[in-house]
Parts: C-alpha cells; sequence; structure tokens
C-alpha cells in the first residue's frame, strides 16, 4: 500500500504465477493454494447455478398457464430443488468461497489462509454434499420447499429428503470450516502493520460472515441430522405422534436459517464497498461506521429468526420482539447504502461494468430491503405471508443483491485471478440486460404476492395470467443474461488481452502484486503503512 | 515495492524449530496462535451442535417435566456416575500428557496418551452396557417401547430416551474420533515427532478431549438425575 507508485516489472512473456506453475489434474486435485481451490469453487457453483437456474427455467415455463403444464407433484419438487441447490450449493458459497477464498490471504498481506489443506478439504466436503444433493435430483427430487418442514419432510413427504438433507449437512461442513479459516487468518495473518482499521471493508464483511457461518451452521447441521434420523426410524422428536413440537423444526431451522441470509448477503456488501471506492476514485465515506455495521448485522441477525413464524403459533409477545428486533438489524444495512452513496457523492465516477453492478446492487437492495420491512410488520405479515410478495422480497435481496455483487466482484478481479481483460461491450450490454431481466421477472411478483397469489402452487385463477407471462418473460431474459457472462469469460480465459498488474488504478494490496499471481502471492512479506482506499495519495503520485 | 519492503522483524528461529514451520507462517508463534484459535473456534461449533439438542431438551423437559422425571426411574445411577469419574480421570492423564510433551518426556508422553485410551475404552464399553440394559428392557424408541410402570406417560418419555439415545450417541460418536486421534498422536510420539519446540497437535487434541469430557459433564445430571429419587 505504501508503494503504489513501483510496479513490479514485467518478466515477459512466460512468467511464472500460481496457474502454469503445475500443470495436470494432480496438481489441481490436491492443491492446498487458496487461489487455485478458490477456483475449482468458481467452477463448482457455476454448475450448480445452472443446475438451479434449469429448474427455475422449468417452473417458470409452467406459470405460462393458469392451469399449468407439469403435474403439481413435479412442479413441488421444481421449486423445491430450486431453492435447495440456489441457498445451499450457490449462495452460501458464492461469494465467499471464491472470490474472498482468493482475495483474503492477498488483502490481509498473507501467503495463504491460516489452514490451506482445511481449505481443501472444505472443498471435497462440498463437493459430497453437492453429490448427495444432484443424486436426489436425479432420482426425482424433493418436494418439501428448501425449509424441509416437519413433519411433512420427516414422516409424509414421498419424495428423495434424505439425500438432500445429507447433501446439506456435509455442505453444511465445508461452509463452517470456510468461516473458520478466514475468522483465524483475519486475527492471526495479517502483514506487520495491516491493523483491524487498515483491514479493507471486503475482509471485514467477510470476517462478519465467518462468524456466522461458523456460530449458525451447526445449529443447522444437527437439526437436518435429526429429521434425517426421524425420517429413517419413524422415531424422534418432532414427531407429533409422541408430543413432539413441528414448530421446535421451524425455530432450530431460523436461527441457522435467516442468519444465513447474511451469509449471503454480506460478503456482497464488501465487494460493493471495494468497487464503489475504486470507481469513485475516493476513499470511503465512513469507514468505521461500515466497518462496525458489518459486525452489527453479524450480531443481530441471530435474533431475528421469529419473524419468519409470526404466523406459526407464535404468542404476540414473541411477535412484538421479533418485530422490533428485525426493524433493528436494517438500520447498519441502511448505514452501508448511504455510506456508498456519499462515497460517490462529488468522487470522479467512472463506468466501467463492475460499477454499472454497482448501480443494479444499491438500487435492487434498497427495494428488497425496505419490503423487507413490510414483511417484519407484524399486521402486514399477516396479509403477505407464504404469497408472492415474499418471494419477489427474498430474490430482490438474494439475485438483485448478491449475484449483482457477484457479478460485479467478478467483473473486477477477474483480471486479478486471470491476468486477462473481458471485452467490455459485452460486459456493458450483459450488465444492462440483467438489470432488466431481473426486474421484469420480480416485480411483477410484488404485485401478484400483494393481490394474494400464494406461492409454491402449481396452478392460479386466470387474472394473474398477465403478471406471470410478463415474469416468465423476463425470466428468459434474465437467463441470456446470464449466459453471455459465461461465454465471453471462458474465452477471455483463452484470448482476451493481457490486463496487466492494476487495470483499474485500484488501492489495496492485490493490487500491488502479478497478475495471476505467484503462489505465495508476495515475494518478502509487505509492510503496510496506510489505511485503505487511500485513492487521494494515489492521485497524487499518478498526478 | 522493493523500496518499502524491508525484512521482517521477529524473534529469532532456531534450525530445530524451523522444520515444524509451515511454509505460510512467519514464526513458530504464529503457527501456535493460529492452530490454538482454530481449535477454539472448531470447539465453539461444537458447542452449538449440542446446542440444538441442548435447546430441544430444554424445550420437552419444561412441557413435560412429569414424563421425564419417570424416565429416572430406568436410568442406572450408578454407572452414570462411574463412567463421570472414569472421564474425569482422563481429563487429567490427558492433562499430564500435555505437560510431557512440552517437557520432551517421550516416554511419559506415551505413557499417558495410553492411559487416556485406555480410559476413554473402559467409558464406552460401560456405555454400550447401558445400552444393552436399555434394549433388554424395551426402553429404545423404535424398536418396540414398553413403558408399563408408567402408561399415562408412554408417549412423552419416548421423547426423552430418544434425546438420551441422540445426545449419548453423539458424544459417543465424538469419544471414538478423540481415541483415533489419541492413537495417531502415540504413533507420531513414538516417531519422536514432539519435543517442547513442537507439541501443538497434543495440546489440540488435549483441548478437544476435555471439551467431549465437559460434555458429558452436563449430559450425566441432564439424563439421569431428572427426577428425585
Ligand atoms: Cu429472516
Amino acid at each position: 500500500m505504501a508503494t503504489i507508485a513501483h510496479e513490479i516489472p514485467q518478466v515477459a512473456p512466460e512468467e511464472v504465477n500460481y496457474l502454469n506453475v503445475e500443470h495436470g489434474w494432480k496438481s489441481w486435485l490436491l492443491t492446498t493454494d487458496h487461489k487455485r481451490i478458490a477456483m475449482l469453487y468458481l467452477f463448482s457453483i457455476t454448475a450448480m447455478f445452472f443446475v438451479g437456474g434449469l429448474m427455475a427455467v422449468l417452473f417458470r415455463i409452467n406459470l405460462l398457464q393458469p392451469e399449468g403444464i407439469f403435474s403439481p407433484e413435479t412442479y413441488n419438487r421444481l421449486f423445491s430443488m430450486h431453492g435447495i441447490v440456489m441457498v445451499f450449493l450457490f449462495l452460501v458459497p458464492s461469494i465467499p468461497a471464491t472470490l474472498a477464498n482468493f482475495l483474503i490471504p492477498i488483502m490481509v498481506g498473507a501467503k495463504d489462509l491460516a489452514f490451506p489443506r482445511v481449505n481443501l478439504l472444505s472443498w471435497y466436503l462440498y463437493i459430497a454434499g453437492a453429490a448427495f444433493t444432484l443424486y436426489a435430483i436425479v432420482r426425482g427430487g424433493v418436494d418439501t420447499g428448501w425449509t424441509f418442514y416437519a413433519p411433512y419432510s420427516s414422516t409424509y413427504s414421498n419424495s428423495y429428503v434424505l439425500a438432500a438433507a445429507m447433501g446439506i449437512f456435509i455442505a453444511g461442513f465445508s461452509s463452517i470450516l470456510t468461516g473458520l479459516n478466514f475468522i483465524v487468518t483475519v486475527h492471526k495473518m495479517r502483514a506487520p502493520g495491516m491493523t483491524w482499521g487498515r483491514l479493507p471493508l471486503f475482509v471485514w464483511s467477510n470476517y462478519a460472515t465467518g462468524l456466522i457461518q461458523v456460530l449458525g451452521t451447526p445449529v443447522l447441521a444437527i437439526t437436518m441430522l435429526l429429521l434425517a434420523f426421524e425420517r429413517i426410524a419413524h422415531v424422534g422428536i418432532f414427531d407429533p405422534n409422541i408430543g413432539g413440537d413441528p414448530i421446535l423444526f421451524q425455530h432450530l431451522f431460523w436461527f441457522y436459517s435467516h442468519p444465513a441470509v447474511y451469509i449471503m448477503i454480506l460478503p456482497g456488501m464488501g465487494v460493493i464497498s471495494e468497487i464503489v471506492s475504486c470507481f469513485s476514485k475516493k476513499r470511503i465515506f465512513g469507514y468505521n461506521f461500515v466497518a462496525f455495521s458489518s459486525m452489527a448485522i453479524a450480531v443481530l441477525s441471530f435474533v431475528v429468526w421469529g419473524h419468519h413464524m409470526f404466523v406459526t403459533g407464535e404468542s404476540v409477545y414473541t411477535g412484538l420482539a421479533f418485530s422490533f428486533l428485525s426493524f433493528m438489524v436494517a438500520v447498519p444495512s441502511a448505514i452501508k447504502v448511504f455510506n456508498w452513496t456519499a462515497t460517490m457523492y462529488k468522487g470522479s465516477i467512472s463506468f466501467d461494468t463492475p460499477m454499472l453492478y454497482v448501480f443494479g446492487f444499491i438500487g435492487l437492495f434498497t427495494i428488497g430491503g425496505l419490503t423487507g420491512l413490510h414483511l417484519a410488520t407484524l399486521a402486514t405479515d399477516v396479509a403477505t405471508h407464504g404469497t408472492y410478495f415474499v418471494v419477489a422480497h427474498f430474490h430482490y435481496v438474494m439475485v438483485g443483491g448478491m449475484v449483482m455483487a457477484f457479478l460485479g466482484g467478478l467483473h473486477f478481479w477477474w483480471p486479478k485471478m486471470t491476468g486477462r481483460l473481458y471485452p467490455e461491450g459485452w460486459s456493458k450490454f450483459s450488465a444492462l440486460i440483467i438489470f432488466i431481466g431481473f426486474n421484469l421477472t420480480f416485480f411483477p411478483q410484488f404485485i401478484l404476492g400483494y393481490l394474494g397469489m400464494p406461492r409454491r402452487y402449481q396452478s392460479y385463477p386466470p387474472e394473474f395470467q398477465a403478471l406471470n407471462v410478463l415474469s416468465s418473460a423476463g425470466a428468459s431474459i434474465l437467463g441470456i443474461g446470464y449466459l453471455i457472462p459465461m461465454i465471453y469469460f471462458v474465452w477471455s480465459w483463452k484470448y482476451g488481452p493481457k490486463a496487466g498488474n492494476n487495470p483499474w488504478g485500484a488501492a489495496g494490496l492485490e493490487w500491488q502484486i502479478q497478475s495471476p499471481p505467484t503462489t505465495f502471492n508476495f515475494d518478502e512479506t509487505p509492510i503496510v503503512k496506510e489505511e485503505a482506499y487511500n485513492y487521494g495519495k494515489l492521485e497524487e503520485i499518478l498526478g | 515495492m522493493a523500496d518499502a519492503v524491508m525484512p521482517v522483524a521477529h524473534e529469532a528461529i532456531s534450525p530445530e524449530e524451523e522444520i515444524y514451520l509451515k511454509h505460510h507462517f512467519a514464526t513458530p508463534g504464529q503457527q501456535m496462535d493460529a492452530d490454538t484459535l482454530g481449535m477454539w473456534t472448531f470447539l465453539i461449533t461444537e458447542v452449538l451442535f449440542f446446542g440444538g439438542m441442548f435447546a430441544s431438551y430444554a424445550v420437552y423437559r419444561n412441557l413435560y417435566y412429569g414424563a421425564f422425571a419417570s424416565t429416572s426411574k430406568y436410568m442406572n445411577v450408578t454407572l452414570g456416575a462411574t463412567n463421570t469419574a472414569v472421564l474425569i480421570c482422563s481429563s487429567l492423564t490427558m492433562a499430564m500428557a500435555v505437560r510431557s510433551a512440552q517437557l520432551s518426556k517421550r516416554a511419559q508422553l506415551i505413557r499417558y496418551l495410553f492411559l487416556t485410551m485406555i480410559f476413554g475404552t473402559i467409558f464406552l464399553v460401560i456405555k454400550a452396557f447401558e445400552y444393552h440394559d436399555k434394549y433388554v428392557e424395551h426402553l429404545i424408541p423404535g424398536l418396540g417401547f414398553q413403558y408399563e410402570q408408567f402408561p399415562q406417560y408412554e408417549h412423552n418419555a419416548q421423547i426423552l430416551f430418544f434425546l438420551y439415545f441422540a445426545m449419548t450417541g453423539m458424544h459417543a460418536i465424538h469419544m471414538i474420533v478423540g481415541l483415533g486421534l489419541l492413537s495417531w498422536l502415540a504413533i507420531e510420539a513414538y516417531r519422536r515427532k514432539y519435543n517442547e519446540n513442537y507439541f501443538t497437535p497434543v495440546e489440540m487434541v488435549g483441548l478437544y478431549w476435555h471439551f467431549v469430557d465437559i460434555v458429558w459433564i452436563f449430559l450425566f445430571p441432564l439424563l439421569y438425575l431428572i427426577g428425585d429419587r
């Protein structure tokens, strides 16, 4: 960071980097290099994204007609598998296991994560979990919804619950190990001078994510285990026949799955902080507030799970408390949005592709967040609970937020990860297509939910058809929007123009090393003498 | 970046320490710190893993106190208390093993590791006898559960017995993993791997072993001593 003006001399044309240092499948499958493991994850989660996407394509086709096309059984399995694959096998690992895995050691000035072999183990666990889930899909899928509510899942469902539950159980441990590795790395592996106050906000947000992964996921794991046991042995603690309480399952499930929502958004917020600062050429506004808000989100996320159960036999006073706390957790998120906006104020903004995704993120996440407040309000939740309003709300956060941030981050750091540039025109075009397709898909669902269309039904009254057709049309545009980057990234990997070490003129340790980095990232341990995002200084030096 | 990068000032590393230092750490101290924090973080995840079952226990014990209390008549407190004592002894020998490793006393280290394994095995054998008794008395939910003495509690008592097997079973699995780790330590100790320069694995397994013991310290009163007798 102190050495922004000096570039490492390029040893053209054949410099050694983490990609070409070794060849052959063994060098990948047995690697302990965090950057290679990040790449393994990137391929795996992209594959899962398209599996989950395929399910969405199919059920959006079904919803073109009020009476549906598939049988209700098939439809139930399609949306369930879509949710399970997208949540547990794509969104949860998306940014932490790929971008953060690649970047955190570099950003803190270390050679690797604290436990490189544990990092590789986490990828194998992910693959094992994905294999179980794919087995469930191939055999005919699961029809419980991604929430696995008992006793339907434990007793009555006639689908492959066991395989999917085991898939989630195993993939959960991969998530735990990733979080554990990040926590220890941030605590113990920082380079000299890299104080907590100088950490990039991307590191802060992934540190907070790590805390949630470590504290929440084990509860999901034991819940899935108890559920699986109940399904196998026909006896257990959720079974109402012996006095078991199905609501207990929901409590345990949401104790993980609400914080998991923040596993699925905090890393994206970290990406936005990095990009917004770089393309405004300005220090982030209110660094301490943005860093602290990540921690506040991590803490508060654990005390709001009851807002999923307002209409499930929870007492009024419990509902009041959870409603109030859910409003509280919106505050740190809002702080972030204000600070990103203030960062852009009077900045010299450039409209490169990553920045376009930031604009998309801020707009869509704000809509998703504010509609979350509608759902946190007891009275309005009673009206909109279980409708498409909820579906639209969490897709605005998860897809409009996290997927936008993931794509923005991928475009931002792609030159660092591969050493190549992608086609500027195509990338801007696809960002636009994704934004349009997304809104066309999900905005009508707000209206549908408001009008009372329940989620998870294969058929619907004819008056809802126009909005549903609009949504399906949007989904096809969105799908094309996602395919375009797939194609040009593959092209860029091989034929893209060389990017150089710092194509964006960005601050941050990762931009001062070679692209792609060498296996150990730094030739010598760097010594950090400045705060993050010192773009004022950067301007001075570069003139 | 060349001008700003200076050799990192840190404590001198002796050649004996150097062989144990993994490439991505700067100093043995950093390596030890990272391993320790990693282990503690892992133990926190374990607390939450068991926590799901403890929470369920709390809920149902509140709902069905009478049924839960009635199960104490069927629990073998003598065997449970014996096992508690066995595990406390094993914690002592484990602590002695760590101390021996720190002092480079190899023979002592191996001896204490074996003692710990023996205590662990005694625990599991006693536990197996208890499970067998429950089977004979038809107290395993799902396997012809019978509860003739308190027919009014027949349904709800099954929840306690399910939790009993889930919690002690999960605990036993952790014990078995611990025995595997101890055997590995014993082999490595035999190969002269541990001395005052490097004993982190012994210490880490020690933390794990103590954690598993502490879980039992909670399980024993919660499962065996609910009702007054
Ligand atoms: Cu929630």
